[in-house]
């Protein structure tokens, strides 16, 4: 395939014998052998791909008016908003760009779970991923403080005072990320900087998830392995290019959706009152995507327990692929874990609600028991399940299943002849 | 296999890795060292507060390090309620003779030893202080009664420069 191209024009030949850019990027993109029976659900890498490219360029230009100072920051994003040509479309894109950013990401990373993507060969794939959406949480977070609002100082203290939670070393730790006593200023400065370099570290390990998926190539709805370049497989492009397009242009209704009529329905109002150091806003809570582990940290009732708990929730995600012990890789030829994992994608919805309510009485109660079948799914559940679980005979092909029975006779005895 | 020779090259080859080693170390301290507090925030490491425009009953919040400083001429039966407490009844226990110089005054700063939120005074169970983001209940002299704060409300350092004001820091 992409050691046979050629690119047409002279001036593309010659620099493609000194660098073979070219060749790179036609092999990955154009002949690249996809199975042929992914679904809508396999659309969403190349959404997440354009989320990330629209989060960078409107990132980039509002940083051409943003000033990252304690004194100044919330009037220059009033300033992007009233005073700038088109501020206020550019804030509202990124703004709810990452809020359709992290729509994306969750749906891609429960289609991996829903069809086991993240088993042998893939898992260095998955490792990959739960590193890029440990760096999303830090970008969002960062980007979240600021606008300098109510919700952004007080959401920066409680996040920077889980540091505080580390034996002996606590307080030195929170008052160098600070660069002071308390949040502010010097925060707010470093913040931005590491605002905008993550993002760039975000698309290096985006390569590398690619690069690491070409290798064995995609996984599919069945599950099974394909050979690449056989009946089962096509090529990216057009097939798997188009399908990704029109997948992109209705995501795109939705994100416009939100920019154009109900920009500031994912938001907190209380954002748009400057930052009080005096003041804590009555209710803090997380931006939605946060909800969930913000729940988990909530429902511990020991500071260092709880943070211990919220990281845990999201570093176990990594040790996922030996965690569970089922050689099947989709849920549709397991049984079992086929309801399991609806009830662990309930589950996490339940913990994003909590995580949004005040944390006593019943809520509280709840919020413990999902937090524990979080957690169980992950080490009781799922290492069980591939020991107890009858799974259902696999298809040989990907055309097995959608034959029919006449079909499949002669196909059996075409390849019988053959042999 | 025989034994090992260990050859000059050998121990070129060690000593330069471990030269370059420390020398990539004490150079990474400054880049570490910059984001801690620098002079100018140190520099404002005391305030000082007149207390004569205080009543019982009345508190105020001044800023110190960045930070809300609590300054309340507590009432009376606040006191007794404080003194009265059994110790060992407290995740945290220390005497309200230990947090307050002077009785009536009680100095503290004003953040939730959970995660630094400023709470509410004159709320919750204890009639003290209440914060509202995760439900820490402190008392009258600011000792966590019920909730997820490990430790009490921190008294700063602070003296009486004389009757009737304070230097905190």
């Amino acid at each position: 395939m992409s050691e046979n191209y050629a690119p047409k024009s002279a001036v593309g030949r010659w620099f493609n014998d000194r660098l073979p850019l070219l060749n790179l990027i036609y092999g990955h993109l154009l002949p690249y052998p996809t199975p042929k029976n992914l679904n809508y659900w396999w659309t969403f890498g190349g959404i997440l791909t354009f989320c990330l490219v629209t989060q960078i360029i409107t990132g980039l230009v509002l940083a051409m008016h943003y000033v990252a100072d304690a004194d100044l920051a919330f009037a220059s994003v009033e300033h992007i908003m009233r005073d700038v040509n088109y501020g206020w479309l550019l804030r509202y894109i990124h703004a709810n760009g990452a809020s359709l950013f992290f729509m994306a990401v969750y749906i891609h990373m429960a289609r991996s779970l829903f069809y086991g993507s993240y088993k042998e060969p893939r898992e260095l794939i998955w490792i990959i991923g739960v590193f890029i959406f440990l760096l999303m949480i830090a970008t969002a977070f960062m980007g979240y403080v600021l606008p300098w609002g109510q919700m952004s100082f007080w959401g920066a203290t409680v996040i920077t005072n889980l540091f505080s939670a580390i034996p002996l070393v606590g307080e030195s730790v929170t008052n160098w990320l600070w660069g002071g006593y308390a949040v502010g200023s010097p925060l707010l400065t470093r913040f931005f900087t590491l605002h905008y370099l993550m993002p760039f570290l975000i698309f290096a390990l985006v390569i590398l998830h690619v690069w690491a998926l070409h290798v064995p190539g995609n996984n599919n709805p069945e599950g099974i392995n394909v050979v690449q370049g056989s009946q089962d497989t096509v090529p990216f492009h057009p097939h798997y290019v188009v399908k990704d397009m029109f997948a992109l242009v209705v995501f795109l209704v939705v994100f416009a959706g939100f920019v154009f009529f109900v920009p500031n329905l994912l938001g907190h109002t209380d954002n748009y009152i400057e930052a009080n150091p005096l003041q804590t806003p009555e209710h803090i809570v997380p931006e939605w995507y946060f909800l969930p582990f913000y729940a988990i940290l909530r429902s511990v009732p020991d500071k260092l327990g709880g943070v211990i708990l919220m990281v845990s929730a999201i570093a176990i995600l990594a040790f996922l692929p030996w965690l569970d012990t089922s050689k099947v890789r989709s849920a549709k030829y397991r049984p079992l874990y086929r309801q399991f994992v609806w009830l662990f994608f309930a589950n996490v919805i339940l913990l994003g609600y909590l995580g949004a309510q005040t944390a006593d009485g019943l809520f509280l109660i709840i919020g413990r028991i999902a937090t524990a079948y979080y957690f169980a799914h992950f080490i009781v559940i799922l290492p069980l399940l591939g020991y107890i679980e009858k799974t259902k005979p696999l298809p040989k092909s990907l055309s097995e299943p959608v034959l029919s029975p006449e079909e499949r006779q002669m196909k059996a005895a075409a390849s019988g002849a053959g042999a | 296999m025989s034994e090992k020779q260990v050859t000059r090259r050998n121990f070129l080859y060690v000593t330069t890795g471990a030269f370059a080693a420390a020398g990539a170390a004490s150079l990474a301290w400054p880049f570490v060292d910059q984001m801690n507090p620098d002079a100018s925030v140190k520099a404002l490491a005391s305030t000082e507060i007149d207390l004569r425009p205080i009543i019982p009953g009345q508190s105020i919040t001044v800023m110190w390090r960045g930070k809300p400083v609590f300054i309340r001429r507590r009432t009376q039966a606040e006191i007794d309620e404080a003194k009265k407490v059994n110790l060992a009844d407290l995740p945290h226990p220390e005497a309200d003779s230990d947090r307050a110089q002077n009785p009536e005054w009680l100095v503290m700063v004003g953040i939730c030893t959970h995660l630094g939120c400023v709470p509410l005074g004159q709320k919750g169970d204890y009639n003290g202080w209440f914060c509202p983001c995760h439900g820490s209940h402190y008392d009258t002299s600011g000792r966590i009664r019920k909730g997820p704060a490990p430790t009490n409300l921190e008294i700063p350092d602070y003296v009486f420069l004389n009757e009737t004001t304070i230097k905190i820091g």
